[in-house]
């Protein structure tokens, strides 16, 4: 998918049933998948100290992004752009509508904690449930058609859902302002006071409570919801790593490929588009979930067209159909909404204050319509560029780094080479 | 009675009538050539058999069903795999996984719902795979992006994930166009070797008349829409008509 041009052999997103017989691996996974998951599951256990690096205080603070709020869209918008890339990396079918799929899940959570409970878990489920649904509905409509049309016609599935939730469905949705906990909720299994404000728990740990840890100047944050929207991103990701080796997935690769192949080979690309379209939504549901489970509220704007289309960008600015591309992108855009937005002039003439006055002046002037609310000009940059010169998102970049320290290696020794070669084979 | 019965078919296209009346029977285990020049609609019958195109009238029976109205993926499941004139490949996808393709397809049937086990564990699926590109000698190439190959590694490719199929009727649309002679001479060997188990019944379209006298037992020659003759390949050499409106050419 990647970069087919320059290289006929097969990237690592696909599977390598030459070496079936060699390995069969922890949890089912075999060598770089086994790998890569290690990886992001360590990065991931790790987040509170590698997200925040400067010690507090420092000129550079404001680029940690170790603080529980952040970390928790880190995984949260993980999961949002993993489920979207079953559908749109694998099948190539592009949904402009996916962030209704994250309303529904939200407010299916927010009802069950205003009812129910306030444990997450069950609000989690319902979400996951009511996404599933939805999707289905949308997905069996929208799937008649495929190329715009298809994208169309989930965009307009989308805003009416948002029309809906701003509007006519106010009764359920809270309209404008949303749902959020009040006073007045009496979840059924939970005792609370009367005039107390309900906080969601898993099993009596509450979502906001915070370890934190100072070790010099430094300060880690651990937090409570922040891990157990870790843990169902880490299982989310398992479960697509599993899915993309599976034959479904092989399956969902030929819609992309050559659906009138697949057709003429015997197989219906209908009911295997919409299961990935439904899981792609049952993980946006679970995004829309935990959104909720951290932040007790949502409002109809989760919904809205530009939320669709965040995620495409994610998607595509990672490394649309690779494993770990729909991560990145997904803290990448989120880093930047909260990281780069922060930085103000104050900020840039603070760090250009060794330089003469003239050009100090100048550089703040170049740069300011990049930083604060001009963050969308660095990230559409930034977008324009990944599409241009890495048509296969951040990956193609990390991959072409590797296979330029590979090469450099190479050259060493021929004995080496064959191995890279072999390696390459079996990717 | 054959196990394909094409009767009375017919197609138009706007104005152009692309088949007028076809009648065509072909046997169990036999292969049946069709020739033609360019535009006699070779091609249009067959996209009548695998549900590509519906006939305007006439009814095409296999295996003692109806064809027409089902589905492609039903039609293929029936056991009618087809090669394409211009291959039809998975050509973003390896060479190794564009025959577990149709190895699943035949297996599990048009649709099943298995995300979580690996394909590596699959071991029957890629033995069988494996044993079908060895036999179009193409085992050394599994792992290259399909869109990379030759032409004539491409049908070699499409003809593998049909034959993996073990199809009961195999179509094919000019297989060996695009071949060096020798690729030629192998997959008129290939399917030599496979017609000999008896098993297949193949219906195939081509240009080269050294593949069609290699392999035919019945020769329709198609012009214009219509059937001209259907015989032997030895009297349909000498048929004044044929030479005429076909073979005359061909042999320049
Ligand atoms: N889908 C279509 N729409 C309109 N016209 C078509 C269509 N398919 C085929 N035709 C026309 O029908 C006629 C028969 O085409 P067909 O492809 O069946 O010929 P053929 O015998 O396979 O020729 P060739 O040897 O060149 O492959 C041609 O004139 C072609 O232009
Ligand atoms: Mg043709």
């Amino acid at each position: 998918m990647t970069d087919q041009t320059t290289d006929t052999r097969m990237d690592a997103t696909r599977p390598r049933a030459s070496a079936a017989h060699k390995s069969s691996g922890l949890l089912g996974l075999t060598g770089k998948d086994l790998g890569l998951f290690i990886i992001v599951a360590l990065l991931t256990i790790l987040a509170p100290f590698i997200l925040n690096p400067f010690p507090e205080g420092s000129a550079l603070a404001q680029f940690n992004g170790g603080y529980p709020d952040l970390m928790q869209r880190f995984v949260i918008f993980g999961i949002f752009a993993i489920g979207f890339n079953i559908l749109f990396g694998l099948t190539g079918y592009l949904s402009f509508g996916h962030a209704a799929f994250l309303g529904v899940g939200s407010y299916a959570a927010i009802w069950m904690m205003k009812l129910l409970t306030l444990n997450v878990i069950p609000a989690i489920i319902m979400s996951i449930v009511f996404a599933g649904i939805f999707a289905l509905i949308v997905g069996y409509i929208s799937l008649r058609r495929s190329g715009i049309y298809f994208s169309i016609l989930t965009l307009a599935f989308a805003q009416m859902s948002y029309a809906l939730a701003y509007s006519v469905l106010t009764p359920i949705t809270g309209g404008e302002t949303g749902l959020q906990l009040k006073a007045t909720d009496t979840p059924l299994l939970s005792n609370l006071g009367p005039t107390e404000i309900g906080r969601a728990n898993f099993f009596g740990v509450d979502m906001r409570a915070s370890y934190e840890m100072a070790i010099g100047d430094w300060l880690f944050t651990f937090n409570a919801g922040y891990y157990i929207a870790a843990v169902f991103m880490l299982l989310s990701f398992y479960l697509a790593i599993r899915l993309f080796r599976s034959p479904f997935g092989m399956m969902l690769r030929a819609v992309k490929s050559n659906q009138q192949r697949m057709n003429y080979t015997g197989l219906n690309s209908r009911p295997y588009t919409l299961a990935a379209f439904v899981i792609s939504g049952m993980y946006a549901g679970l995004a829309g979930g935990l959104m909720v489970a951290m932040d007790t509220q949502v409002g109809p704007e989760r919904m809205f067209w530009t939320a669709s289309g965040e995620v495409v960008l994610m998607t595509i600015l990672g490394g649309a159909g690779t494993l770990i591309g729909p991560v990145l992108g997904a803290g990448m855009i989120k880093y930047m909404e909260n990281i780069v937005s922060k930085i103000n002039d104050g900020i840039l003439h603070q760090w250009f204050a060794f330089m003469p006055d003239g050009i100090e002046d100048f550089l703040v002037f170049v740069i300011h319509p990049f930083i604060g609310k001009g963050w969308h000009l660095t990230l559409g940059l930034l977008f324009m560029l990944v599409v241009i010169f890495l048509p296969g998102g951040l990956v193609e970049g990390g991959q072409r780094i590797a296979s330029v320290f590979r090469r450099k290696e190479t050259k060493t020794s021929t004995v080496e080479k064959s191995a890279a070669e072999q390696q390459q084979h079996s990717e | 009675m054959g196990i394909l019965e094409v009767k009375n078919v017919g197609k138009r296209f706007g104005g152009l009538q692309a088949l007028g009346d076809v009648n065509l029977s072909v046997k169990e285990n036999t292969c049946h050539a069709i020739i033609g020049p360019n535009g006699a609609g070779k091609s249009t019958l067959l996209n009548c058999l695998i549900g590509k195109l519906i006939p305007d009238t006439g009814s095409v029976m296999f295996d003692g069903q109806s064809v027409l109205g089902r589905k492609p993926h039903e039609i293929n499941q029936m056991g009618i795999s087809r090669v394409f004139q211009t291959p039809e490949i998975f050509g973003d996808l390896s060479v190794f996984e564009n025959v577990m393709i149709p190895c699943f397809a035949k297996r599990d049937g048009s649709f099943r719902m298995h995300a979580y086990e690996s394909c590596d564990a699959e071991t029957d699926i890629i033995a069988k795979a494996e044993a079908m590109l060895d036999e179009v000698n193409m085992l050394e190439k599994r792992n290259v992006v399909a869109s990379s190959l030759s032409r004539g590694d491409k049908r070699r490719l499409e003809m593998a994930m049909c034959l993996s199929q073990k199809p009961k009727l195999l179509l094919l649309d000019e297989p060996t166009a695009g071949m060096a002679r020798a690729d030629t001479n192998n997959t008129i060997d290939l399917l030599k070797t496979i017609k000999a188990k008896g098993e297949l019944t193949m219906c195939i379209i081509e240009h080269d008349m050294h593949v069609v006298f290699s392999l035919a037992d019945r020769i329709t020659v198609l012009a214009q829409g219509t059937p001209l003759v259907e015989d032997t390949p030895e009297n349909i050499k000498g048929h004044p008509k044929v030479r005429e409106a076909y073979l005359g050419e061909a042999e320049v």
